[in-house]
């Protein structure tokens, strides 16, 4: 018997683990599909994650407890109390802070020797390139088309694969796209939607466990990528019904003619807003905001004139009583309402015989922040209703400005 | 056939998850989700009758886009077909 016995070869380009590091990641070593190499890789790897909320919390927080080297985080945001309810990597001792700093103070309290790279901005096609070309995975949690499109291109441009999550109430999709046999985000969606045709989280409400379950699997897509083991969800797009608690792939196909990855005709990164048909993002209104298509602050948007809740106070004040209509949903009217007749949007075309007034009477409409309201108004003056406005910032803004005694939501 | 409605969607389908329709195909089986629940018509069909670019129909587990037939491939009774929107939602505040 041959008993020469050669020492196995180790991968001598990774980092090597220290005895602290070997007794951190046992569970992993004794994995033989990670190993030691697995995990050098994973020591090795540099992990960017676009967003730190509801899905970036989740997968952060896992990517580094797995030993990921290096975690980049991109968010412009400020932790506020209301992201308490899914985004777990901030907490109530860190709201008001930026939320890059918030999510480092909670890696690092997880795992000392996590490298965080903060990118406390915006993602525009000014910096995408840039930012990403230092990573090796992009996980794109984000909230709005014009970064999912932009985040998409990006990676096609870098070659940097893109593990994917979205989410809505009680619906969840994940995929790994960008890869360079795979599809990518615009083989699925060659186009977005017109703005407020799909409501935004922001309007629409997520439950809050479902970032986490959905940010969960993008990170293990992300581990799998690193490791190169399993079969990531290339070529797969995951439905998650967590009403139903349903999980369902369906194919997805590397379209030929996608101007990202098919044909290449996008050879650099577009304006986003412009494309998705959104106005350009305001300096006092953050990415979200825009991103449901809340109208600009100007004195007429499409024809409807615009009526801050202060002019609207004042006219109160002076004895006018514009008729005014709220067209949120039921559920909306439940937590907090300024006392007008309740009209949801979606049922406004077929309840319009309701509105018994006179065509001329001067109408306000409001809704939670004022982009609904404004669809609204444009559906009244469809139906020949002739002194239409939209209250500015809706219910929000009215309990911020006028009432505090209001809650928001 | 059955058609799956996404929770985005089930606003107009009297919150229905799925809706059974007639229909010998694809496009059959939407013009009948579409006659039974009108409010459907303008997220799913362009005012020139088109489907929607950022509305996926597959049935079963294929985009009905890449079937040889598209959207007059044959559907039977046991079939499913499901809507998939656009969502973006992730890190909303």
């Amino acid at each position: 018997m041959n008993a020469t016995l050669e020492a196995p070869e180790t991968a001598t380009e990774l980092p090597k683990l220290s005895n602290e590091e070997i007794a951190r990641y046992s569970r992993h070593l004794i994995l033989p599909e990670v190993g030691m190499e697995g995990q050098q890789k994973l020591k090795a790897a540099k992990v960017l994650c676009v967003g730190t909320g509801g899905l970036g919390a989740p997968m952060a927080l896992y990517l580094a407890a797995a030993g990921v080297g290096t975690i980049g985080l991109v968010d412009f945001d400020v932790v506020d109390e209301s992201n308490l309810q899914r985004q777990i990597i901030h907490s109530q001792a860190t709201v008001g802070m930026l939320k890059v700093d918030s999510a480092e103070v909670m890696l690092k309290g997880l795992n000392k020797n996590t490298n965080i790279v903060k990118h406390n901005t915006m993602l525009t096609s000014a910096n995408a390139l840039e930012i990403f070309k230092e990573y090796d995975v992009i996980a794109d949690g984000t909230d709005n088309f014009q970064t999912r499109y932009l985040v998409n291109d990006a990676c096609v441009l870098t070659g940097k694969p893109n593990a994917y999550g979205s989410i809505f109430r009680f619906e969840g999709q994940a995929s790994v796209f960008a890869t360079e046999e795979g599809p990518c985000y615009r083989c699925l969606y060659p186009e977005p939607p017109p703005p407020g045709l799909v409501p935004s989280c922001a309007e629409g409400g997520v439950l809050g466990i479902l970032p986490g379950l959905v940010g969960v699997i993008q990170a293990t897509e992300v581990i799998k990528l690193i490791l190169g083991i399993g079969e990531p969800l290339i070529g797969r797009l995951l439905l998650v019904d967590a009403l139903g608690m349903g999980f369902r792939t369906l194919k997805l196909r590397k379209n030929p003619d996608c101007p990202a990855c098919g044909t290449h005709e996008i050879k650099e990164l577009i304006d986003y807003d412009q494309f998705c048909g959104i106005p350009k993002p305001t300096e006092t209104g953050p990415l979200e905001v825009s991103s449901f298509s809340a109208v600009a602050n100007l004195p007429e948007v499409e024809g409807i004139p615009q009526i801050s809740v202060e002019q609207y106070k004042a006219r109160l004040d002076a004895g006018d009583k514009p008729f005014l209509l709220d067209v949120r949903e039921p559920h909306e009217y439940a937590i907090v309402d300024i006392g007008a007749p309740l009209i949801p949007v979606g049922q406004l075309a077929s309840r319009i015989g309701e509105l018994t007034i006179p065509k001329d009477t001067e109408i306000v409409v409001h809704c939670k922040s004022g982009a609904r309201s404004q669809r609204a108004s444009l559906i009244l003056k469809e139906n020949g209703f002739t002194n239409v406005s939209n209250l500015v910032g809706g219910i929000t803004a009215w309990a911020e400005k006028i009432d505090k005694s209001l809650p928001k939501y | 056939m059955t058609i799956n409605i996404p929770t985005p969607l089930r606003a107009y389908t009297d919150k229905k998850e799925s809706v059974s329709v007639e229909g010998t195909t694809v496009t059959e089986g939407l013009a009948a989700l579409v006659a039974a629940h009108p409010a459907m018509q303008q997220h799913l069909f362009t005012p020139e009758g088109k489907l929607r670019s950022f509305v996926n129909v597959y049935l079963n587990d294929d985009d009905v886009r890449y079937l040889p037939a598209k959207e007059e491939t044959a559907v039977s009774a046991t079939d499913e077909l499901t809507i998939i929107p656009s969502i973006a939602g992730g890190c909303c505040r």
